[in-house]
């Protein structure tokens, strides 16, 4: 093979290909993409007085919501109203998986406990033990990023409710005293600020825009509006790591949330729906592993080839 | 579409032009074009589309129908039927061989 | 639009003195309805190719099975939509819009690579796809770094510096299938069974039965012939499936030291035009996809440009 070192794509065919036995990772080529050991560099060590088994819970929390939206932006592709607008969405659904595998791997690091059992030798790395080989009412992310897709002003209703809660959870998770939770959330804080702009332009477009698609829009807030309530809901782990100076309860961000959905709103010229909120089962919702129908088939796709293949390598 | 709508033509957007600035000290560079419905949808789509690479620190968007182009030939009637259409050209500018990532 | 016959000797005389010093034509210079159309023709089957390209790779998304590489094909189907858009500005340059585009392909009346009518049923093909394929793609593209066409050239760079990531990563992807388990080498040597015959047919048919190449290259729109770029490819691909540790499946691939480059076997063409029109394993498939999500974002679209207006009065 030609082994010319001319890196100039415009020179002549060959160049392209240097390196390309070699192996070594361009980490810089795209969202998401960029990191082999998603925590290199940042001190792991568990802060005293925060329990490891509350750190992990509370990771996989804010990774699934991560990793179950990411996924369901994922489906867009392809299939987007227009070019511009299929990029937008790969991008936001990069940023949420590139947050995803950031807490992910922190849970796993915080307490072992957390990952699935896999045959002796398997290759499969933490993170992916944990999006891949989890059963479902291990899953702990909230009941709104799992809902079907449904059309464009779903998802960008949908964003535009998770972009304001996580937004609000991550500004103040940055000041954690875990220094990869701080990490994770400074860095989400500006991917995620760019994804409510998106979202609650959209929002106020579609809802401004023709006759269909305010009714769709409106259609889209009432059907995803029942799930919002669980968004504020406490459980266990959050008030007990919000105590210990490492994580934020989600009942003290309603307020400023909803003030910034009220503001949306409003500018869409649209209310909020009088309906009333999903309730769990015997109190059980997302964050506690009880899931709505559609989940488990979203993991049945999610999960199927790596499934086949404990032992494999990706 | 080939199916008739109520006004077909609303559902395409306009053509922008996309500049780059790649790094502090250099002049925003002429990098493509892309389709949106206002000034705002065709920053965040210039955000998305030209720097998701991270190519940029400030980007300008016009609507390429308010570019003023000049012509070598523009007395040249001959030029007319393509010249009306100069303003939709995305690359009217060049790119300097020694910019970045372009 | 004008003819050649009917303008100032000149206007021709300075295409024809442009193309000769290997110079670009820029949109607003005069060019002969035969360089545009055939512009247009190539570019616009260019994008097309980009977008339908999202199709089978975009198939196994929901299914990556680690997050990494979920990561990695997400920003490269992500790319395609990308490497689309730059392709059809490109071609607006030539007065045809996207929305003209869209349905010209849509209707069938512009094609797009053959390639992306065969399926992917396995992982591995998301490899393969990344090596053969985006390799064969290279082999095309490189080269038109330096067409005659500035906005084409200009898109092309973009692109080719974009794409050279494509190829790595399906090789990686491969490379490392191929270091797992034994059904893991398994899925990787099936996919190449069936991609490299149609990875084979992309640079499209042979010389001898390819009527515009002549044309096409006097004017610098190709650089190089189908079957010159072919041979490189096949040259380039051998000692990359040897590092890999798969067989080509072609019993007739060999050195050739007198040629200084390897002989293979004889290309199905009765396929290959099977395929082309329209009776391959996807056509339907793929366009009826791109036809449900162009027309069911019309509201979208329309909606925007109603606040938009609304905004501005």
């Amino acid at each position: 093979m030609n082994q010319t070192h001319d890196a100039n794509p415009a020179h002549e065919a060959g160049s392209v290909y240097d390196g390309l036995l070699a192996g070594e990772a361009d980490g810089h080529w795209a969202f998401g993409t960029s990191f082999e050991d998603p925590l290199a560099g940042v001190d792991t060590t568990v802060p005293e007085g925060v329990d490891p088994g509350d750190l992990a819970g509370y990771c996989l929390m804010l990774g699934d919501d991560a990793l179950v939206l990411s996924h369901r932006l994922t489906e867009w592709c392809s299939n987007a109203p227009d070019l511009e607008e299929d990029v937008a969405l790969a991008n936001i659904a990069l940023d949420l998986l590139g947050q995803a595998r950031l807490l992910l791997a922190r849970a796993a690091a915080a307490d072992p406990a957390v990952v699935p059992a896999l045959p002796d030798g398997s290759p499969v790395p933490p993170e992916d033990a944990l999006a891949f080989f989890r059963d479902e009412p291990h899953f702990r992310n909230v009941r709104l990023v799992e809902a079907p897709t449904g059309d464009f002003a779903a998802t960008v209703t949908r964003l535009f409710l998770c972009a304001c809660w996580r937004l609000a959870l991550l500004e103040r998770l940055a000041t954690s005293r875990d220094q990869v939770l701080a990490a994770v959330a400074a860095k989400g804080v500006t991917e995620v600020t760019y994804h409510r702009d998106y979202a609650a332009r959209w929002l106020v477009t579609l809802a401004q825009g023709t006759e269909e698609s305010r009714r769709r829009t409106s259609t889209a807030l009432a059907s995803l509006w029942p799930a919002v309530d669980e968004l504020f809901g406490s459980h266990g782990v959050e008030p007990r790591m919000a105590a210990a100076g490492a994580g934020v309860d989600p009942a003290t961000v309603r307020a400023d949330v909803d003030a910034v959905v009220d503001q949306v709103l409003a500018a869409a010229g649209l209310e909020r729906p009088q309906v009333p909120a999903m309730s769990g089962v015997r109190d059980r919702t997302g964050r506690d592993g009880l899931h709505t129908e559609a989940f488990g088939h979203l993991l049945a796709e999610m999960q199927a080839v790596a499934r086949a293949h404990p032992m494999g390598m990706w | 579409m080939s199916e008739v709508r109520a006004e077909p033509p609303q559902a395409q957007w306009p053509l922008y032009e996309v500049f780059v600035r790649g790094k502090r000290g250099l002049n925003h560079v002429h990098v493509g074009s892309l389709h949106a419905a206002d000034d705002q949808m065709a920053l965040r789509h210039a955000r998305d589309v030209y720097t998701r690479r991270n190519e940029g620190v400030s980007i300008w968007v016009v609507r390429s129908a308010d570019i003023t182009a000049s012509s070598p030939d523009e007395k040249d009637p001959l030029f007319a039927p393509s010249g009306d259409k100069v303003y939709r050209h995305p690359t009217f500018y060049d790119i300097p061989a020694d910019v970045p990532h372009m | 639009m004008t003819t050649v016959d009917d303008v100032a000797p000149e206007l021709v005389e300075s295409f024809e003195t442009t193309i000769g010093h290997h110079d670009r034509i820029e949109p607003r210079d005069w060019m002969p309805e035969g360089y545009r159309r055939t512009l247009v023709r190539q570019i616009a089957q260019h994008a097309h190719s980009e977008i339908i390209g999202m199709q089978p790779e975009g198939n196994w998304l929901t299914r990556a099975p680690s997050l990494r590489r979920k990561a990695i094909l997400l920003a490269k189907v992500q790319d395609e939509a990308g490497h689309g858009l730059y392709l059809y500005s490109a071609c607006e340059t030539l007065g045809v819009s996207r929305q003209q585009l869209t349905e010209m392909l849509i209707s069938g009346a512009q094609k797009y690579s053959s390639i992306f009518n065969y399926p992917t049923p396995s992982w591995a093909d998301v490899g393969t796809i990344g090596w053969l394929v985006d390799g064969a793609a290279i082999c095309n593209q490189v080269p038109l770094c330096r067409t005659s066409y500035g906005p084409y050239g200009r898109a092309m760079i973009r692109i080719c510096k974009e794409e050279s990531f494509h190829q790595r990563q399906g090789y990686e992807l491969l490379m490392t299938m191929m270091r797992g388990t034994d059904e893991q080498r398994e899925m990787v040597q099936e996919s190449v069974d069936r991609f490299w015959w149609p990875a084979l047919m992309m640079f499209g048919p042979p010389d001898d039965d390819s009527p515009n190449t002549a044309q096409s290259m006097e004017w610098g729109i190709k650089r190089h012939t189908n079957d010159e770029l072919r041979q490189r490819f096949v040259d380039m691909s051998v000692p990359q499936a040897e590092a890999l540790g798969v067989t080509l499946p072609d019993p007739e691939l060999r050195w050739n030291e007198e040629r200084g480059a390897h002989d293979f076997g004889a290309i199905d063409w009765d396929e290959f035009w099977t395929v082309v029109k329209g009776g391959g394993p996807c056509n339907a498939q793929r366009i009826a996809h791109r036809k449900r999500a162009w027309d069911d974002g019309a509201w979208v679209r329309e909606a925007a440009t109603a606040f938009a207006r609304r905004s501005a009065s």
